[in-house]
Protein backbone atom coordinates (compact mmCIF):
# COMPACT_ATOMS: atom_id res chain seq x y z
CA UNK A 1 0.00 0.00 0.00
CA UNK A 2 1.81 3.16 -0.76
CA UNK A 3 1.28 6.16 0.97
CA UNK A 4 -0.76 8.52 -0.82
CA UNK A 5 -0.43 12.22 -1.45
CA UNK A 6 -2.19 13.80 1.45
CA UNK A 7 -1.65 17.79 0.92
CA UNK A 8 -5.57 18.39 -0.20
CA UNK A 9 -6.26 16.26 3.50
CA UNK A 10 -3.67 17.91 5.45
CA UNK A 11 -5.11 21.75 4.19
CA UNK A 12 -8.70 20.68 5.30
CA UNK A 13 -7.11 19.89 8.92
CA UNK A 14 -5.36 22.85 9.65
CA UNK A 15 -8.46 24.81 8.63
CA UNK A 16 -8.22 27.90 11.11
CA UNK A 17 -10.28 27.27 14.36
CA UNK A 18 -12.40 30.01 15.05
CA UNK A 19 -13.88 30.82 18.31
CA UNK A 20 -14.88 33.64 20.41
CA UNK A 21 -13.56 33.13 23.86
CA UNK A 22 -10.71 32.00 25.70
CA UNK A 23 -10.22 28.76 27.47
CA UNK A 24 -7.94 28.15 30.81
CA UNK A 25 -6.11 24.56 30.87
CA UNK A 26 -7.73 21.87 31.60
CA UNK A 27 -7.18 20.13 34.87
CA UNK A 28 -8.60 17.38 35.67
CA UNK A 29 -9.78 16.54 39.56
CA UNK A 30 -10.55 19.23 41.52
CA UNK A 31 -7.70 19.40 44.71
CA UNK A 32 -9.00 18.42 48.33
CA UNK A 33 -9.43 21.17 50.57
CA UNK A 34 -11.44 21.60 53.33
CA UNK A 35 -14.79 19.74 55.09
CA UNK A 36 -15.14 15.92 53.10
CA UNK A 37 -18.65 15.25 52.14
CA UNK A 38 -20.56 13.32 54.90
CA UNK A 39 -22.29 11.67 52.27
CA UNK A 40 -19.47 10.52 50.71
CA UNK A 41 -19.70 6.82 52.53
CA UNK A 42 -23.44 6.41 51.78
CA UNK A 43 -23.44 6.69 48.13
CA UNK A 44 -25.84 3.74 46.56
CA UNK A 45 -25.86 2.77 43.14
CA UNK A 46 -29.87 4.07 41.41
CA UNK A 47 -32.02 1.12 41.31
CA UNK A 48 -32.25 -0.47 37.84
CA UNK A 49 -35.39 -1.76 36.48
CA UNK A 50 -33.81 -4.51 34.68
CA UNK A 51 -32.86 -6.24 38.12
CA UNK A 52 -36.55 -6.20 38.81
CA UNK A 53 -37.77 -7.48 35.93
CA UNK A 54 -35.00 -9.53 34.05
CA UNK A 55 -33.37 -12.60 36.40
CA UNK A 56 -32.32 -14.71 33.32
CA UNK A 57 -30.99 -12.17 30.72
CA UNK A 58 -29.93 -15.22 28.97
CA UNK A 59 -33.81 -16.66 29.11
CA UNK A 60 -35.71 -13.40 28.80
CA UNK A 61 -37.40 -11.75 25.56
CA UNK A 62 -39.77 -9.22 25.13
CA UNK A 63 -42.73 -9.15 23.35
CA UNK A 64 -45.59 -6.73 22.54
CA UNK A 65 -49.44 -7.64 22.91
CA UNK A 66 -51.68 -7.60 20.20
CA UNK A 67 -55.55 -7.65 20.85
CA UNK A 68 -57.15 -7.95 24.13
CA UNK A 69 -58.29 -11.17 25.24
CA UNK A 70 -56.36 -11.11 28.33
CA UNK A 71 -57.45 -7.76 29.40
CA UNK A 72 -58.49 -9.57 32.90
CA UNK A 73 -55.02 -10.61 33.81
CA UNK A 74 -54.26 -6.45 33.22
CA UNK A 75 -52.46 -7.57 29.71
CA UNK A 76 -53.59 -4.74 27.15
CA UNK A 77 -53.49 -4.29 23.25
CA UNK A 78 -50.11 -2.88 22.88
CA UNK A 79 -48.82 -3.87 25.97
CA UNK A 80 -44.78 -4.89 26.33
CA UNK A 81 -44.37 -8.53 28.13
CA UNK A 82 -41.36 -9.33 29.63
CA UNK A 83 -41.23 -13.48 28.82
CA UNK A 84 -38.72 -15.38 31.08
CA UNK A 85 -38.63 -19.10 29.26
CA UNK A 86 -36.55 -20.46 32.04
CA UNK A 87 -39.85 -20.11 34.48
CA UNK A 88 -41.34 -23.42 34.32
CA UNK A 89 -45.01 -23.31 32.98
CA UNK A 90 -47.56 -24.77 35.47
CA UNK A 91 -51.31 -24.18 36.10
CA UNK A 92 -52.17 -20.65 36.05
CA UNK A 93 -49.49 -18.86 34.58
CA UNK A 94 -49.85 -17.14 31.65
CA UNK A 95 -48.14 -17.85 29.17
CA UNK A 96 -46.40 -17.95 25.72
CA UNK A 97 -47.88 -20.83 23.45
CA UNK A 98 -46.90 -21.34 19.70
CA UNK A 99 -50.51 -22.48 18.63
CA UNK A 100 -50.85 -22.86 14.63
CA UNK A 101 -48.28 -20.72 13.62
CA UNK A 102 -48.71 -17.81 16.29
CA UNK A 103 -47.07 -16.58 19.26
CA UNK A 104 -50.39 -16.54 21.45
CA UNK A 105 -50.76 -15.19 24.88
CA UNK A 106 -53.17 -17.23 27.08
CA UNK A 107 -54.01 -18.67 31.15
CA UNK A 108 -52.58 -22.38 30.92
CA UNK A 109 -54.97 -24.67 33.01
CA UNK A 110 -54.09 -27.82 33.75
CA UNK A 111 -56.69 -29.75 35.65
CA UNK A 112 -57.62 -33.76 35.73
CA UNK A 113 -55.32 -34.08 32.87
CA UNK A 114 -57.37 -31.91 30.40
CA UNK A 115 -54.82 -28.31 29.29
CA UNK A 116 -56.65 -25.30 28.17
CA UNK A 117 -55.72 -21.96 26.75
CA UNK A 118 -57.59 -19.63 28.50
CA UNK A 119 -58.41 -16.29 27.54
CA UNK A 120 -58.58 -13.44 30.38
CA UNK A 121 -62.06 -11.84 28.73
CA UNK A 122 -65.33 -13.14 28.80
CA UNK A 123 -65.48 -12.89 25.08
CA UNK A 124 -63.38 -15.17 24.14
CA UNK A 125 -63.57 -19.20 24.88
CA UNK A 126 -60.87 -21.12 26.02
CA UNK A 127 -59.13 -23.55 23.50
CA UNK A 128 -59.18 -27.14 24.54
CA UNK A 129 -55.80 -29.22 23.51
CA UNK A 130 -56.78 -32.60 23.19
CA UNK A 131 -54.80 -36.29 23.73
CA UNK A 132 -52.18 -36.58 21.05
CA UNK A 133 -52.32 -32.78 19.95
CA UNK A 134 -48.96 -31.57 20.27
CA UNK A 135 -49.13 -27.83 22.36
CA UNK A 136 -45.97 -25.78 22.65
CA UNK A 137 -45.57 -23.53 25.52
CA UNK A 138 -43.05 -20.94 24.78
CA UNK A 139 -42.12 -19.20 27.77
CA UNK A 140 -43.93 -17.89 30.62
CA UNK A 141 -45.09 -14.29 31.14
CA UNK A 142 -43.20 -12.64 33.96
CA UNK A 143 -44.28 -9.06 33.58
CA UNK A 144 -46.49 -6.80 31.81
CA UNK A 145 -45.15 -3.50 31.09
CA UNK A 146 -48.40 -1.29 30.86
CA UNK A 147 -48.11 2.36 29.59
CA UNK A 148 -50.26 4.50 31.91
CA UNK B 1 -5.65 -36.24 34.28
CA UNK B 2 -6.70 -37.15 30.81
CA UNK B 3 -8.58 -33.72 28.92
CA UNK B 4 -11.87 -33.98 27.82
CA UNK B 5 -13.40 -31.72 25.39
CA UNK B 6 -16.94 -31.37 23.76
CA UNK B 7 -18.20 -29.77 20.86
CA UNK B 8 -21.54 -27.67 21.12
CA UNK B 9 -23.39 -26.52 18.27
CA UNK B 10 -26.50 -25.01 16.97
CA UNK B 11 -28.47 -27.29 14.14
CA UNK B 12 -29.65 -25.13 10.99
CA UNK B 13 -28.55 -22.51 12.91
CA UNK B 14 -29.81 -19.72 11.02
CA UNK B 15 -32.81 -21.26 10.09
CA UNK B 16 -33.26 -22.68 13.59
CA UNK B 17 -32.98 -18.86 15.25
CA UNK B 18 -35.71 -17.84 12.50
CA UNK B 19 -38.13 -20.08 14.07
CA UNK B 20 -38.09 -19.48 17.77
CA UNK B 21 -39.82 -16.08 16.65
CA UNK B 22 -41.99 -17.78 13.69
CA UNK B 23 -43.71 -20.63 14.26
CA UNK B 24 -44.87 -20.62 10.64
CA UNK B 25 -41.40 -21.97 9.59
CA UNK B 26 -41.57 -25.17 12.06
CA UNK B 27 -41.46 -28.65 9.76
CA UNK B 28 -41.25 -26.34 6.44
CA UNK B 29 -38.29 -26.19 3.99
CA UNK B 30 -36.43 -22.75 4.66
CA UNK B 31 -33.35 -21.24 3.70
CA UNK B 32 -31.59 -18.26 5.03
CA UNK B 33 -29.46 -16.29 1.80
CA UNK B 34 -26.21 -14.47 2.26
CA UNK B 35 -26.28 -10.34 2.49
CA UNK B 36 -27.25 -10.14 -1.11
CA UNK B 37 -29.74 -12.44 -1.12
CA UNK B 38 -27.29 -14.57 -3.78
CA UNK B 39 -26.15 -17.82 -2.25
CA UNK B 40 -28.02 -20.12 0.24
CA UNK B 41 -26.07 -20.05 3.80
CA UNK B 42 -28.58 -21.95 5.78
CA UNK B 43 -30.71 -24.98 5.57
CA UNK B 44 -33.53 -26.68 7.28
CA UNK B 45 -33.44 -30.25 7.43
CA UNK B 46 -36.74 -30.38 5.31
CA UNK B 47 -34.57 -27.96 2.75
CA UNK B 48 -31.95 -30.31 2.87
CA UNK B 49 -34.39 -33.64 2.25
CA UNK B 50 -35.02 -31.37 -1.29
CA UNK B 51 -31.64 -31.64 -2.35
CA UNK B 52 -30.73 -27.98 -1.51
CA UNK B 53 -26.88 -27.90 -1.76
CA UNK B 54 -25.20 -25.30 0.85
CA UNK B 55 -23.67 -22.34 -0.99
CA UNK B 56 -26.02 -22.99 -4.31
CA UNK B 57 -26.72 -19.48 -5.84
CA UNK B 58 -30.47 -19.71 -5.09
CA UNK B 59 -31.57 -18.93 -8.80
CA UNK B 60 -31.10 -22.91 -8.78
CA UNK B 61 -33.83 -23.15 -5.82
CA UNK B 62 -35.92 -21.02 -6.86
CA UNK B 63 -38.16 -23.32 -8.81
CA UNK B 64 -39.19 -25.17 -5.61
CA UNK B 65 -40.85 -22.55 -4.41
CA UNK B 66 -43.20 -23.20 -6.04
CA UNK B 67 -43.30 -26.90 -5.84
CA UNK B 68 -42.68 -27.55 -2.70
CA UNK B 69 -43.25 -24.51 -0.48
CA UNK B 70 -39.47 -23.73 -0.17
CA UNK B 71 -39.63 -20.43 2.44
CA UNK B 72 -36.68 -18.05 1.94
CA UNK B 73 -35.36 -15.41 3.98
CA UNK B 74 -32.74 -12.75 3.73
CA UNK B 75 -30.13 -12.99 6.80
CA UNK B 76 -30.38 -11.22 9.81
CA UNK B 77 -26.77 -11.43 11.56
CA UNK B 78 -28.34 -9.04 14.34
CA UNK B 79 -30.58 -11.57 15.04
CA UNK B 80 -28.11 -14.59 15.26
CA UNK B 81 -25.88 -12.21 16.30
CA UNK B 82 -28.03 -12.05 19.56
CA UNK B 83 -28.78 -15.54 19.82
CA UNK B 84 -25.24 -16.59 19.64
CA UNK B 85 -24.04 -14.11 22.48
CA UNK B 86 -27.04 -15.60 24.70
CA UNK B 87 -26.02 -19.43 23.66
CA UNK B 88 -22.33 -19.27 24.40
CA UNK B 89 -23.63 -17.21 28.02
CA UNK B 90 -26.01 -20.56 29.07
CA UNK B 91 -23.12 -23.27 27.33
CA UNK B 92 -20.53 -21.08 29.23
CA UNK B 93 -22.07 -21.90 32.75
CA UNK B 94 -21.16 -26.03 32.14
CA UNK B 95 -17.74 -25.59 31.88
CA UNK B 96 -14.80 -24.16 33.24
CA UNK B 97 -13.26 -23.05 29.72
CA UNK B 98 -15.18 -22.19 26.56
CA UNK B 99 -13.46 -21.55 23.51
CA UNK B 100 -15.93 -19.86 21.01
CA UNK B 101 -15.19 -21.37 17.85
CA UNK B 102 -17.63 -19.60 14.92
CA UNK B 103 -21.18 -17.94 15.91
CA UNK B 104 -23.14 -21.55 16.38
CA UNK B 105 -20.43 -23.38 18.00
CA UNK B 106 -17.81 -23.50 20.79
CA UNK B 107 -15.80 -25.59 22.40
CA UNK B 108 -16.12 -26.33 26.38
CA UNK B 109 -13.54 -28.28 28.90
CA UNK B 110 -14.75 -30.82 30.71
CA UNK B 111 -11.74 -32.31 32.15
CA UNK B 112 -12.78 -33.23 35.77
CA UNK B 113 -16.12 -32.93 36.19
CA UNK B 114 -17.40 -35.56 37.94
CA UNK B 115 -20.43 -35.99 36.28
CA UNK B 116 -21.84 -38.22 33.90
CA UNK B 117 -21.03 -36.58 30.52
CA UNK B 118 -23.53 -37.44 28.55
CA UNK B 119 -26.16 -36.49 31.10
CA UNK B 120 -24.55 -33.45 31.37
CA UNK B 121 -24.11 -32.91 27.89
CA UNK B 122 -28.25 -33.93 27.65
CA UNK B 123 -28.88 -31.34 30.32
CA UNK B 124 -26.92 -28.58 27.99
CA UNK B 125 -29.48 -29.21 25.28
CA UNK B 126 -32.21 -28.81 27.37
CA UNK B 127 -31.27 -26.07 28.92
CA UNK B 128 -31.05 -24.40 26.08
CA UNK B 129 -34.00 -25.97 24.06
CA UNK B 130 -35.86 -24.45 26.82
CA UNK B 131 -33.74 -20.57 27.55
CA UNK B 132 -33.80 -20.15 23.62
CA UNK B 133 -35.63 -22.18 21.99
CA UNK B 134 -32.78 -23.84 19.99
CA UNK B 135 -31.78 -27.31 18.75
CA UNK B 136 -28.12 -28.43 19.72
CA UNK B 137 -25.73 -31.34 18.99
CA UNK B 138 -23.15 -32.18 21.59
CA UNK B 139 -20.23 -34.25 20.32
CA UNK B 140 -17.55 -35.57 23.41
CA UNK B 141 -13.68 -37.00 23.08
CA UNK B 142 -10.29 -36.85 24.61
CA UNK B 143 -9.30 -34.44 21.61
CA UNK B 144 -10.88 -31.15 20.10
CA UNK B 145 -10.45 -33.58 16.60
CA UNK B 146 -12.46 -35.95 18.34
CA UNK B 147 -14.91 -33.83 19.91
CA UNK B 148 -15.88 -32.55 16.31
CA UNK B 149 -15.74 -35.67 14.65
CA UNK B 150 -18.06 -36.82 17.31
CA UNK B 151 -20.40 -34.06 17.08
CA UNK B 152 -20.91 -35.03 13.02
CA UNK B 153 -22.09 -38.78 14.51
CA UNK B 154 -24.40 -36.90 17.05
CA UNK B 155 -25.83 -34.92 14.10
CA UNK B 156 -26.26 -37.68 11.73
CA UNK B 157 -27.28 -40.68 14.04
CA UNK B 158 -30.64 -39.54 15.20
CA UNK B 159 -30.68 -42.44 18.15
CA UNK B 160 -27.49 -40.91 20.01
CA UNK B 161 -30.74 -37.96 20.74
CA UNK B 162 -27.71 -35.08 20.04
CA UNK B 163 -25.07 -36.24 22.23
CA UNK B 164 -22.38 -38.76 21.28
CA UNK B 165 -19.33 -39.32 23.32
CA UNK B 166 -16.59 -41.52 21.77
CA UNK B 167 -16.80 -42.99 25.90
CA UNK B 168 -20.07 -44.97 24.31
CA UNK B 169 -17.94 -47.14 22.68
CA UNK B 170 -15.05 -49.79 22.54
CA UNK B 171 -12.10 -49.54 20.44
CA UNK B 172 -13.40 -51.71 17.74
CA UNK B 173 -17.17 -49.87 17.33
CA UNK B 174 -15.34 -46.65 17.16
CA UNK B 175 -12.62 -48.08 14.30
CA UNK B 176 -16.38 -48.94 12.84
CA UNK B 177 -18.08 -45.81 13.35
CA UNK B 178 -14.91 -43.80 11.70
CA UNK B 179 -14.48 -46.45 8.79
CA UNK B 180 -18.06 -45.34 8.19
CA UNK B 181 -17.31 -41.54 7.75
CA UNK B 182 -15.47 -40.14 4.99
CA UNK B 183 -12.15 -38.60 5.60
CA UNK B 184 -13.12 -34.84 4.95
CA UNK B 185 -15.10 -34.42 7.55
CA UNK B 186 -12.18 -34.23 9.92
CA UNK B 187 -11.30 -30.89 11.01
CA UNK B 188 -8.92 -29.37 8.86
CA UNK B 189 -9.20 -31.38 6.21
CA UNK B 190 -10.13 -29.48 3.24
CA UNK B 191 -11.49 -30.24 0.05
CA UNK B 192 -7.70 -30.25 -1.45
CA UNK B 193 -6.26 -31.98 1.33
CA UNK B 194 -9.10 -34.76 0.93
CA UNK B 195 -8.38 -35.59 -2.92
CA UNK B 196 -4.43 -35.86 -2.02
CA UNK B 197 -5.30 -38.01 0.84
CA UNK B 198 -7.37 -40.25 -1.29
CA UNK B 199 -4.49 -40.43 -3.99
CA UNK B 200 -2.66 -42.07 -1.00
CA UNK B 201 -5.40 -44.65 -0.53
CA UNK B 202 -6.72 -43.15 2.61
CA UNK B 203 -10.57 -42.42 2.54
CA UNK B 204 -12.08 -43.05 5.80
CA UNK B 205 -11.70 -41.13 8.98
CA UNK B 206 -10.21 -44.63 9.95
CA UNK B 207 -7.28 -45.11 7.51
CA UNK B 208 -6.52 -41.44 9.05
CA UNK B 209 -6.39 -42.76 12.41
CA UNK B 210 -3.85 -45.70 11.22
CA UNK B 211 -1.86 -44.21 8.98
CA UNK B 212 1.91 -44.00 9.89
CA UNK B 213 2.32 -40.38 11.47
CA UNK B 214 6.31 -40.25 9.95
CA UNK B 215 4.72 -40.88 6.72
CA UNK B 216 1.80 -38.67 7.09
CA UNK B 217 4.20 -35.96 8.46
CA UNK B 218 6.36 -36.56 5.50
CA UNK B 219 3.94 -35.98 2.76
CA UNK B 220 1.57 -33.69 4.46
CA UNK B 221 3.09 -31.52 6.99
CA UNK B 222 3.25 -31.65 11.13
CA UNK B 223 -0.11 -30.25 11.27
CA UNK B 224 -1.66 -33.19 9.64
CA UNK B 225 0.35 -35.59 11.81
CA UNK B 226 -1.24 -34.05 15.06
CA UNK B 227 -4.41 -34.32 13.65
CA UNK B 228 -3.44 -38.11 13.52
CA UNK B 229 -2.53 -37.81 17.34
CA UNK B 230 -5.97 -36.29 18.26
CA UNK B 231 -7.66 -39.12 16.32
CA UNK B 232 -5.98 -41.51 18.51
CA UNK B 233 -7.32 -39.58 21.54
CA UNK B 234 -3.55 -37.98 22.44
CA UNK B 235 -5.37 -34.10 22.87
CA UNK B 236 -2.70 -31.87 20.92
CA UNK B 237 -4.70 -28.80 20.86
CA UNK B 238 -5.80 -26.90 23.88
CA UNK B 239 -8.77 -24.11 24.31
CA UNK B 240 -7.91 -21.05 23.02
CA UNK B 241 -9.35 -18.74 26.09
CA UNK B 242 -12.23 -16.71 24.67
CA UNK B 243 -12.39 -15.13 27.25
CA UNK B 244 -9.14 -12.84 26.99
CA UNK B 245 -10.41 -12.67 23.66
CA UNK B 246 -12.76 -10.70 24.39
CA UNK B 247 -11.38 -8.28 26.87
CA UNK B 248 -8.56 -7.09 24.48
CA UNK B 249 -10.18 -4.59 22.47
CA UNK B 250 -10.46 -5.08 19.06
CA UNK B 251 -7.16 -3.11 16.82
CA UNK B 252 -9.34 -2.84 13.96
CA UNK B 253 -12.61 -1.90 12.42
CA UNK B 254 -13.69 -2.95 9.06
CA UNK B 255 -16.98 -2.82 7.61
CA UNK B 256 -17.45 -3.24 4.08
CA UNK B 257 -20.11 -5.08 1.65
CA UNK B 258 -20.78 -5.60 -1.81
CA UNK B 259 -23.19 -3.80 -3.35
CA UNK B 260 -26.59 -5.50 -4.14
CA UNK B 261 -25.64 -3.73 -8.22
CA UNK B 262 -22.81 -2.42 -9.76
CA UNK B 263 -22.25 1.35 -9.00
CA UNK B 264 -20.83 3.78 -11.19
CA UNK B 265 -21.49 7.22 -9.89
CA UNK B 266 -18.49 8.36 -7.27
CA UNK B 267 -21.60 10.01 -5.69
CA UNK B 268 -22.90 6.54 -4.72
CA UNK B 269 -19.51 5.26 -3.62
CA UNK B 270 -19.32 8.39 -1.66
CA UNK B 271 -22.64 7.84 0.15
CA UNK B 272 -21.59 3.93 1.01
CA UNK B 273 -18.25 4.77 2.31
CA UNK B 274 -20.02 7.27 4.44
CA UNK B 275 -22.50 5.32 5.49
CA UNK B 276 -19.67 2.19 6.26
CA UNK B 277 -17.52 4.52 8.46
CA UNK B 278 -20.82 5.29 10.48
CA UNK B 279 -21.43 2.13 11.11
CA UNK B 280 -17.82 1.25 12.20
CA UNK B 281 -17.33 4.63 14.14
CA UNK B 282 -20.50 3.33 16.04
CA UNK B 283 -18.46 0.18 16.90
CA UNK B 284 -15.25 1.97 17.76
CA UNK B 285 -17.19 4.23 20.08
CA UNK B 286 -18.61 1.24 21.49
CA UNK B 287 -15.11 -0.19 22.75
CA UNK B 288 -14.33 3.33 24.11
CA UNK B 289 -11.33 3.46 20.99
CA UNK B 290 -10.45 6.45 19.21
CA UNK B 291 -8.71 5.64 15.40
CA UNK B 292 -5.90 7.17 14.03
CA UNK B 293 -5.74 5.97 10.71
CA UNK B 294 -8.45 5.48 8.29
CA UNK B 295 -8.42 2.89 5.17
CA UNK B 296 -10.58 3.16 2.18
CA UNK B 297 -10.75 0.73 -0.45
CA UNK B 298 -13.12 -0.62 -3.35
CA UNK B 299 -12.61 -2.98 -6.45
CA UNK B 300 -14.86 -4.22 -9.10
CA UNK B 301 -16.12 -7.38 -9.12
CA UNK B 302 -12.90 -10.19 -9.73
CA UNK B 303 -15.82 -12.71 -10.98
CA UNK B 304 -16.84 -10.54 -13.95
CA UNK B 305 -13.57 -11.11 -16.27
CA UNK B 306 -15.04 -9.63 -19.29
CA UNK B 307 -15.68 -6.56 -17.51
CA UNK B 308 -12.30 -3.79 -16.48
CA UNK B 309 -10.93 -4.37 -13.32
CA UNK B 310 -9.70 -1.82 -11.10
CA UNK B 311 -9.12 -2.37 -7.09
CA UNK B 312 -7.26 0.93 -5.17
CA UNK B 313 -6.80 1.96 -1.60
CA UNK B 314 -5.62 4.76 0.54
CA UNK B 315 -4.46 5.13 4.32
CA UNK B 316 -5.07 8.29 5.26
CA UNK B 317 -3.49 9.24 8.91
CA UNK B 318 -5.40 11.77 11.08
CA UNK B 319 -3.87 14.41 13.18
CA UNK B 320 -5.54 13.20 16.24
CA UNK B 321 -7.13 10.42 17.70
CA UNK B 322 -11.04 10.64 16.86
CA UNK B 323 -14.32 8.69 17.07
CA UNK B 324 -16.31 11.50 15.62
CA UNK B 325 -18.14 9.93 12.62
CA UNK B 326 -18.69 13.57 11.40
CA UNK B 327 -14.70 13.89 11.00
CA UNK B 328 -14.20 10.13 10.39
CA UNK B 329 -16.91 10.72 7.02
CA UNK B 330 -15.15 13.87 5.76
CA UNK B 331 -11.84 12.28 5.19
CA UNK B 332 -13.60 8.73 4.22
CA UNK B 333 -15.01 11.17 1.33
CA UNK B 334 -11.64 12.52 0.57
CA UNK B 335 -10.27 9.14 0.33
CA UNK B 336 -12.93 8.00 -2.15
CA UNK B 337 -12.84 10.32 -4.12
CA UNK B 338 -9.40 10.20 -4.50
CA UNK B 339 -9.02 6.87 -5.46
CA UNK B 340 -11.82 6.66 -7.68
CA UNK B 341 -11.22 6.10 -11.03
CA UNK B 342 -14.51 7.14 -13.89
CA UNK B 343 -15.62 3.64 -15.98
CA UNK B 344 -15.62 0.75 -14.01
CA UNK B 345 -18.79 -1.15 -11.91
CA UNK B 346 -17.49 -1.36 -8.63
CA UNK B 347 -18.56 -4.31 -6.60
CA UNK B 348 -17.13 -3.71 -3.14
CA UNK B 349 -16.13 -0.52 -1.00
CA UNK B 350 -14.86 -0.87 2.46
CA UNK B 351 -13.52 0.92 5.35
CA UNK B 352 -11.37 -0.32 8.20
CA UNK B 353 -10.64 1.78 11.40
CA UNK B 354 -6.85 1.23 12.43
CA UNK B 355 -4.34 2.48 15.36
CA UNK B 356 -6.81 2.08 17.58
CA UNK B 357 -6.09 2.89 21.45
CA UNK B 358 -7.80 4.17 24.20
CA UNK B 359 -10.01 7.25 23.81
CA UNK B 360 -8.90 10.97 25.30
CA UNK B 361 -5.04 9.41 24.80
CA UNK B 362 -3.64 12.15 22.82
CA UNK B 363 -5.65 15.12 24.22
CA UNK B 364 -2.57 17.02 24.49
CA UNK B 365 -2.34 17.95 20.69
CA UNK B 366 -1.30 21.40 19.79
CA UNK B 367 -4.52 21.28 17.83
CA UNK B 368 -6.94 20.05 20.12
CA UNK B 369 -9.86 22.08 21.26
CA UNK B 370 -11.16 20.60 24.58
CA UNK B 371 -14.62 22.46 24.68
CA UNK B 372 -15.02 21.34 20.70
CA UNK B 373 -14.27 18.05 21.85
CA UNK B 374 -16.42 17.38 24.63
CA UNK B 375 -19.16 18.75 22.43
CA UNK B 376 -17.91 16.12 20.15
CA UNK B 377 -18.35 13.61 22.53
CA UNK B 378 -22.05 14.59 23.70
CA UNK B 379 -23.18 14.31 20.26
CA UNK B 380 -21.92 10.86 19.28
CA UNK B 381 -23.35 9.68 22.69
CA UNK B 382 -26.99 11.09 21.79
CA UNK B 383 -26.69 9.52 17.94
CA UNK B 384 -25.41 6.16 19.46
CA UNK B 385 -28.52 7.05 21.85
CA UNK B 386 -31.17 7.74 19.36
CA UNK B 387 -29.60 4.74 16.58
CA UNK B 388 -29.81 2.27 19.67
CA UNK B 389 -33.48 3.17 20.95
CA UNK B 390 -35.09 3.97 17.64
CA UNK B 391 -33.25 1.60 15.13
CA UNK B 392 -30.30 2.09 13.38
CA UNK B 393 -29.92 5.10 10.50
CA UNK B 394 -32.53 6.80 12.59
CA UNK B 395 -30.37 9.53 13.11
CA UNK B 396 -27.77 9.57 10.14
CA UNK B 397 -25.07 12.18 7.80
CA UNK B 398 -27.06 13.66 4.83
CA UNK B 399 -24.02 12.43 3.60
CA UNK B 400 -24.75 8.59 3.83
CA UNK B 401 -27.77 9.42 1.59
CA UNK B 402 -30.73 9.59 1.82
CA UNK B 403 -32.48 6.87 -0.57
CA UNK B 404 -29.48 4.80 -1.32
CA UNK B 405 -29.81 2.91 -4.31
CA UNK B 406 -26.91 0.47 -3.49
CA UNK B 407 -27.61 -0.75 -0.55
CA UNK B 408 -27.61 -4.65 -0.11
CA UNK B 409 -30.88 -6.92 -1.43
CA UNK B 410 -32.30 -8.33 1.30
CA UNK B 411 -35.90 -7.93 0.84
CA UNK B 412 -36.86 -11.02 3.06
CA UNK B 413 -35.43 -10.26 6.30
CA UNK B 414 -36.84 -10.93 9.96
CA UNK B 415 -37.70 -8.43 12.11
CA UNK B 416 -35.21 -7.35 14.86
CA UNK B 417 -36.65 -9.37 17.45
CA UNK B 418 -34.84 -9.22 20.59
CA UNK B 419 -32.82 -5.62 19.67
CA UNK B 420 -35.09 -3.25 18.37
CA UNK B 421 -38.02 -1.97 20.76
CA UNK B 422 -40.39 -1.37 17.11
CA UNK B 423 -39.68 -4.85 15.80
CA UNK B 424 -40.57 -6.90 18.90
CA UNK B 425 -42.68 -10.55 18.20
CA UNK B 426 -46.33 -10.35 18.77
CA UNK B 427 -48.17 -11.97 21.14
CA UNK B 428 -51.37 -12.49 20.31
CA UNK B 429 -54.42 -12.02 22.51
CA UNK B 430 -56.91 -11.66 19.72
CA UNK B 431 -58.60 -14.79 19.99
Amino acid sequence: MKSPDLNPLLSSCFAPIRRRSCYRPLIAGRAPAGFPSPAADHYDKRLDLNEHLVLHPEATFFLRVKGNSMIGAGIHDGDLLVVDRSLEPSHGRVVIAALDGELTVKRLHQQRGKILLCADNPDYPAIEIRQGQELQIWGVVAHVIHKV
Amino acid sequence: MRPVFALVDGNNFYVSCERVFNPRLEGKPVVVLSNNDGCIVARSQEARALGIRMGAPFFEAKHLIRSHGLIWLSSNYTLYGDMSARLMAVLGEFAPHQEIYSIDECFLDLTGIPNDLVAHAQQMRKRIKQYLGLPTCVGIGHSKTLAKLANHIAKKRLHYQGVFSWSHCNRLEADALMADIEIGEVWGVGRRLKIKLEQCGIRSVCDLKYASTSLIRKRFGVVLERTVHELNGISCLHLEDTEDHQAVRKHQIISSKSFGKPVHELDELRQAVVSYVTRAAEKLRQQGSWCSHLLIYLRTNPFAPHDPQYAKSITIPLLVGTDDTRVLAKYASAGIERIYRPGFAYKKAGVMLLDLHPAGQDLGDLFCNPPQRERSSQLMQVMDRLNQEYGSNTLRLAAAGLRPQWTMRSSERSPNYTTAWHELAQACANR
